[in-house]
């Protein structure tokens, strides 16, 4: 009997005597890195980025020129700004189809006001920017209070807004020496800010990067962005700690429609004239953009820089396979396998542990 | 709430065949107007050519189009719906050669098709095509590019805004006149790139439209930024394209040729932007179209073919302020008058 007790105490004092413990896993250098990519959402499109620059810099004649780079930033201004919007709608677990019909019709009402009506400028634009707004806030409405799915919602607003757009215009183009001549100011995203060692950095991709400054400011440091980040990650959770979730979804769908107003006058620069034809494509583009960049497409998680990068990294990619010769559908293939490959990390983040 | 759903049901549905029929019985012949999409400016005007000839002929006319160009889905939807509702005559410039059997079905039903603007490869999909030579309308621009650089033209770098790479026939007619017409030689007609000259930079999808012509540019520039001539596929591409030669502060030195016609593509001519452009008639055919439409259901006559060629030619001329020994031309005043939109 009492070799047994001795026995057992002996044993006891070689356990540890703390109340509780877990045993960690994420030891490994695997883990290591998926904590430090959790913590650093940024940290992985922004290290493809340079990679893929100094790759093509490798494989493509005159890549690496200042010219050349700065092409692709301009390249990307417009598509860029629209993912900022995209990102926080992405970021409440939502998706936005209807941005590209968005960022036309708001750049048709700047311009058949300005160029056709006459209407001041500052006037035109604020009612360009203000009707963009207003078609976010409708979307907004009916995710939040009619409660329906954005998916469905955009989906159904990208018809209704593109067949809006088309009776508006007319099917007809607004042409740059009409602009030239009423309403130069439209243009001016399309100027050169600096032309340093041959690049041209146009005003739209200043703006580029200072939206995407003051957009990843209020997301990180203001009580509104903190609340869009928790309603994406559980809205449920969002309701119960007090978060007027409705209100903020509104407002999220509604400033993403204000940035897509403003992204019209951008594109005005960029391309040199309104055509009802154009930016069909960037819809997709945006959302690539984002999901490149490593936001969460199931929310909550994600940053602004990133979709900034993501658009970058297709630009680069675009941009240096055709430089390099390589065939455009494989322009195709690559961007596809790059959102595969940035979903796929994406699960691997979400495990909590293996 | 069952109860009501019954009764509100079969009250819509005889309202709808009772408006049907009142809207039938106004009219003789219906027909249908297919377009590739409503956004291209050319498929509008053609629409609205096709919607006031069919008022003063008493054809009902139903108009239907597709979203993007390529897309040939509604289209399908669009003849099946014809048929359906028994149309005499369907127009349609074809999204892709993927309708060919719904239109063989259609002409097997006794409905006239007649193909506007873009043939379709089987020549029994259709009963008569009335089109523009896209191949002269190439052709046209090609040569005067290459009289206008005169010696240059051997050492030209030229630069192709093309639709996209689906080898779309209107694209890669249009592509290929003008390379011959340049004195490019092209081993195969029937898709784009085939040529191994080394004065073609390279080809880009500009999709037809102002943004795509921007990029397209300068893509081509980034490749080559001594290119001095630039094909553009039709007139929104080349404003843009001029838009990006401006950027990069190159409009001087460089040549751009375009297709289309339309009235803001003629003022491009006249303004120096445009080099020349090879005007097409889309009114044209749509009325032709409607007459043919007309005339069959009257006493069942059928379109013929213009002389030589398999295809009712509605017409191309070259629109230039700088005309060139050689190749005919129109000037910009002329080619005002004649433009649509």
């Amino acid at each position: 009997m009492s070799e047994t007790e001795t026995d057992f105490e002996q044993n006891l004092k070689n356990t540890s005597d703390a109340v509780a413990a877990f045993q960690l896993d994420d030891q490994s250098f695997l883990s290591s890195i998926r904590n430090a990519v959790r913590n650093y959402p940024t940290l992985v499109p922004a290290l493809v980025l340079v990679v893929s620059i100094l790759v093509f810099g490798f494989l493509a004649p005159r890549f690496l020129s200042p010219g050349v780079l700065s092409l692709v930033l301009q390249q990307v201004t417009v598509i860029g700004i629209v993912a900022i919007a995209q990102t926080l709608i992405i970021l409440t677990a939502g998706i936005d189809l209807s941005v590209g019909a968005i960022l036309v019709l708001s750049s048709f009402v700047m311009g058949r006001l300005a160029v056709m009506t006459g209407v001041p400028l500052p006037l035109a634009i604020a009612a360009g920017m203000a009707i963009g707004t207003l078609m976010g806030a409708f979307n907004g409405f009916l995710v939040a209070k009619v409660k329906l799915p954005p998916f469905i919602v955009t989906l159904g607003t990208l018809s209704v807004f593109t067949a809006l757009k088309l009776w508006y215009s007319g099917s007809e183009s607004i042409r740059n020496s009409d602009i030239e001549a009423t309403a130069p100011a439209l243009l001016w995203f399309g100027e050169a800010a600096a032309r340093p060692y041959g690049a041209s950095i146009t005003y739209g991709g200043v703006a580029l990067i200072l939206l995407a400054g003051i957009f990843w400011y209020i997301l990180q440091h203001t009580a509104w962005g903190r609340h869009v980040h928790a309603i994406g990650d559980d809205p449920e959770a969002a309701i119960l700690s007090g978060i007027k979730t409705d209100r903020t979804l509104i407002s999220v769908y509604a400033v993403a429609g204000l940035i897509c107003g403003f992204a019209g006058w951008v594109a005005i620069g960029r391309v040199g004239s309104i055509s009802p034809i154009a930016f069909e494509e960037i819809n997709l583009a945006t959302i690539t953009a984002v999901v490149i960049g490593g936001t969460s497409l199931f929310g909550g998680r994600g940053s602004i820089p990133g979709s900034v990068l993501g658009a970058l990294i297709v630009g680069v990619f675009t941009t240096g396979l055709s430089l390099a010769g390589v065939d455009d559908y494989w322009q195709m293939f690559a961007v596809g396998n790059l959102v595969l490959i940035a979903v796929a990390l994406d699960q691997w983040l979400r495990r909590a542990s293996q | 709430m069952k109860s009501r759903i019954i009764p509100s049901t079969i009250g819509a549905i005889a309202l709808t065949v009772l408006a049907a029929g009142a809207h039938a019985g106004s009219h003789s012949t219906a027909a249908c107007l297919i377009t590739k999409n409503n956004t291209n400016p050319f498929f509008v005007k053609m629409k609205e050519g096709a919607e006031a000839k069919a008022e003063a002929a008493g054809i009902a006319l139903s108009s239907y189009a597709g979203k993007l160009d390529g897309d040939a889905g509604p289209q399908l939807v669009a003849i099946e719906n014809c048929v359906a509702m028994g149309a005499k005559g369907i127009l349609i410039t074809a999204a892709n050669d993927s309708v060919v059997p719904a239109l063989k079905k259609a002409r097997a039903a006794g409905i006239l098709v007649i193909a506007l603007d873009t043939p379709l490869s089987d020549p029994d999909a259709q009963d008569m095509t009335f089109a523009t030579d896209n191949f002269e309308a190439g052709l046209l621009i090609g040569r005067w590019a290459k009289a206008t650089m005169g010696a240059a033209a051997k050492d030209a770098k030229i630069g192709m805004l093309d639709i996209n790479k689906d080898n779309i026939s209107v694209d890669v007619q249009r592509d290929t006149g003008f390379l011959v017409g340049f004195g490019i030689e092209v081993p195969n007609l029937k898709i784009l790139g085939s040529e191994t000259d080394s004065r073609v930079i390279g080809h880009e999808s500009a999709l037809g439209n102002p943004e795509g012509g921007v990029k397209s540019v300068e893509n081509l520039l980034a490749k080559n930024p001594d290119m001095n001539v630039v094909y553009t596929i039709n007139e929104p591409a080349a404003e843009g394209a001029y838009q990006a030669l401006k950027k990069a502060g190159k409009e001087k030195g460089v040549l751009i040729v375009s297709v289309d016609g339309g009235c803001p593509g003629i003022a491009s001519v006249k303004s120096g932007v445009i080099g020349a452009t090879s005007q097409q008639y889309p009114l044209l055919m749509a009325s032709k179209g409607i007459e043919a439409i007309a005339a069959w259901a009257k006493d069942g006559t059928k379109p013929s073919a213009s002389d030589g060629l398999n295809f009712f030619n509605t017409g191309v001329n070259l629109v230039t302020d700088s005309p060139v020994a050689g190749v005919p031309s129109i000037d910009s005043t002329k080619g005002t008058e004649l433009c649509w939109g």
